[in-house]
């Protein structure tokens, strides 16, 4: 089994994977289950009905410690990290000169430090940037110790409200240290479903009992990568590599939202991280092109690289997330268009194995977000 | 008298006369995962073994179904189009994808048998 190659890392949960009977593939040098017996569909709704327990111990956990670590990291970031309130969280990007995106992050403000979570493929290089760049203003700690699990749905809160008390009161993109089975665990509610649920950061060592004692809990089962890629799809979330990368800005990738008012050209901590220049620019004139939703109108999915042609037949954009999506009962797709044929609605054709089928341009996410604001 | 063939890439084939009704094992449909959608080939479409002549998607990716011999197909159950999750269910049964005609009987000779083929899907674990 391609799960069981040597040369790949394994997480805290890898055993209970294979006891679970997880399909166990490569993953960013991880061997980790792309399904269960239960297969993606049965996957995908129950995590949209119920809950379902996500194992992201591959991702990179980081603590910044010290008294400028805050300022420090937003020379990074073109996010506001100094106002961020103790016990919130907040998206954030590592942009490169150019202005293009080398991860995305979340960055939460866990009081005495910050706590940082990074995408698995990157979690190399954004340690070893966030060392060459920070170490002279505040400590850049890896945490290797610690699994981190997320739990999602709209049953999660219910769960957690259970086993830890102190959660309940908790709303999307807040963060608490709360004791879960015995060990202490930095919980934030917020996921990449597009659902109400959380990430539990967890020791290692303690991560295997925790995800059994969820897994006990009658509204939770295991939820694979495959699952996760067809929810996060659906919620509209960016995967990065595929739909952000360093050649597309925040701004081509229409997460305006997440670049700070402070951080803009005009606020109070404008610039200041790479490819500033180029970020307030864009967000001044404009992108050549734009990220948006794609809503094939017939059966087929439409998948990563398919080439969106107009009318005329000339090339317009590509799709850089495809597939079909279990809730919104058909295919789903998102990809990056020229910015004057990304106003919603807007007729384009993918070429599917060489034949044009009508699509649509579509606001995201395909699903309504249902996240706990209280 | 009809007799079921296997290719080495997953299709099966039930020969009935000059007629061959082709789908994909449950070795394939397992691979698969979920099937979520079906492209078939038009009725009186030339295939030739081994070319292309299906197309079958789950959630994961987009697979090509091969022509197990060379014919002219006859028959496509157009039910799969509307619920592809048969071809998951019962894929040697009601998840059929096409029915050929048999140009070539010779062809026959280069496919398994069931017990070749559940020895060739054994080797491949």
């Amino acid at each position: 089994m391609a799960g069981e190659d040597a040369n790949l890392k394994q997480t805290p949960l890898y055993r209970l994977h294979v006891e679970l009977g997880g399909k166990m593939v490569p993953f960013t040098g991880y061997g980790m289950p792309v399904q269960y017996p239960d297969g993606i569909l049965k996957e995908h709704n129950h995590a949209r009905a119920r809950a379902g327990l996500f194992d992201v111990s591959h991702m990179g956990q980081v603590r910044l410690t010290g008294h400028g670590a805050a300022e420090a990291l937003e020379s990074l970031v073109p996010v506001d990290v100094v106002d961020l309130a103790a016990g919130h969280q907040r998206y954030a990007l590592f942009t490169n000169e150019q202005g293009g995106i080398r991860d995305d992050l979340m960055i939460t403000n866990a009081g005495d430090h910050l706590f940082v979570v990074v995408n698995a493929a990157c979690k190399v290089e954004d340690v070893a940037h966030l060392r060459d760049k920070l170490s002279d203003r505040c400590s850049v700690t890896e945490l290797t110790d610690r699994a981190l699990l997320a739990l999602q749905g709209p049953e999660a809160g219910a769960v957690m409200a259970r086993l830890a008390p102190a959660t309940r009161d908790m709303v999307f993109m807040t963060a608490a240290e709360v004791e879960l089975e015995g060990a202490g665990c930095f919980v934030t509610r917020s996921g990449y479903t597009g659902e109400d649920g959380f990430e539990i950061s967890v020791p290692a060592a303690r991560a295997e009992a925790l995800a059994r004692t969820l897994l006990a809990q009658d509204e939770v089962a295991p939820i694979g990568l495959g699952a996760r890629d067809t929810l996060r799809l659906e919620a509209g979330l960016c995967l990065y590599g595929h739909d952000i990368d360093t050649t597309t800005t925040p701004v081509e990738g229409a997460l305006n939202w997440a670049l700070s008012k402070v951080r803009r050209a005009d606020g109070a901590r404008a610039g200041g991280y790479p490819g500033a220049e180029v970020i307030d620019r864009q967000l001044a004139e404009g992108a050549p092109r734009k990220r948006v939703g794609i809503r094939p109108e017939g059966r087929a999915p439409v998948r990563e690289g398919t080439e969106l042609i107009d009318s005329d037949g000339r090339t317009v954009g590509r799709v850089t997330s495809g597939g079909f999506g279990p809730t919104a009962g058909g295919p789903v797709a998102m990809g990056y268009v020229e910015t004057a044929l990304a106003k919603p609605e807007t007729a384009l054709q993918a070429v599917v194995r060489g034949k044009p089928q009508p699509v649509r341009v579509t606001k995201m996410p395909f699903v309504p977000q249902r996240y706990y604001r209280g | 008298m009809s007799d079921l063939k296997f290719s080495e890439d997953h299709e099966w084939i039930l020969i009935d006369g000059d007629i061959g009704t082709v789908g994909i094992t449950t070795y394939a449909q397992e691979q698969l995962g979920d099937v979520v959608f079906i492209e078939l080939p038009e009725v009186g479409q030339a295939l030739e073994k081994g070319g292309d002549a299906a197309v079958v998607e789950s959630v994961k990716a987009a697979s090509e179904v091969y022509a197990p011999l060379t014919g002219e197909v006859t028959e496509s159950n157009a039910a799969l189009t509307d619920d592809p999750s048969q071809v998951n269910s019962d894929p040697q049964g009601a998840g059929w994808f096409f029915k050929m005609t048999i140009a070539e009987r010779s062809e026959l000779e280069g496919l398994m048998d069931e017990a070749a083929y559940k020895t060739f899907i054994e080797g491949l674990d």
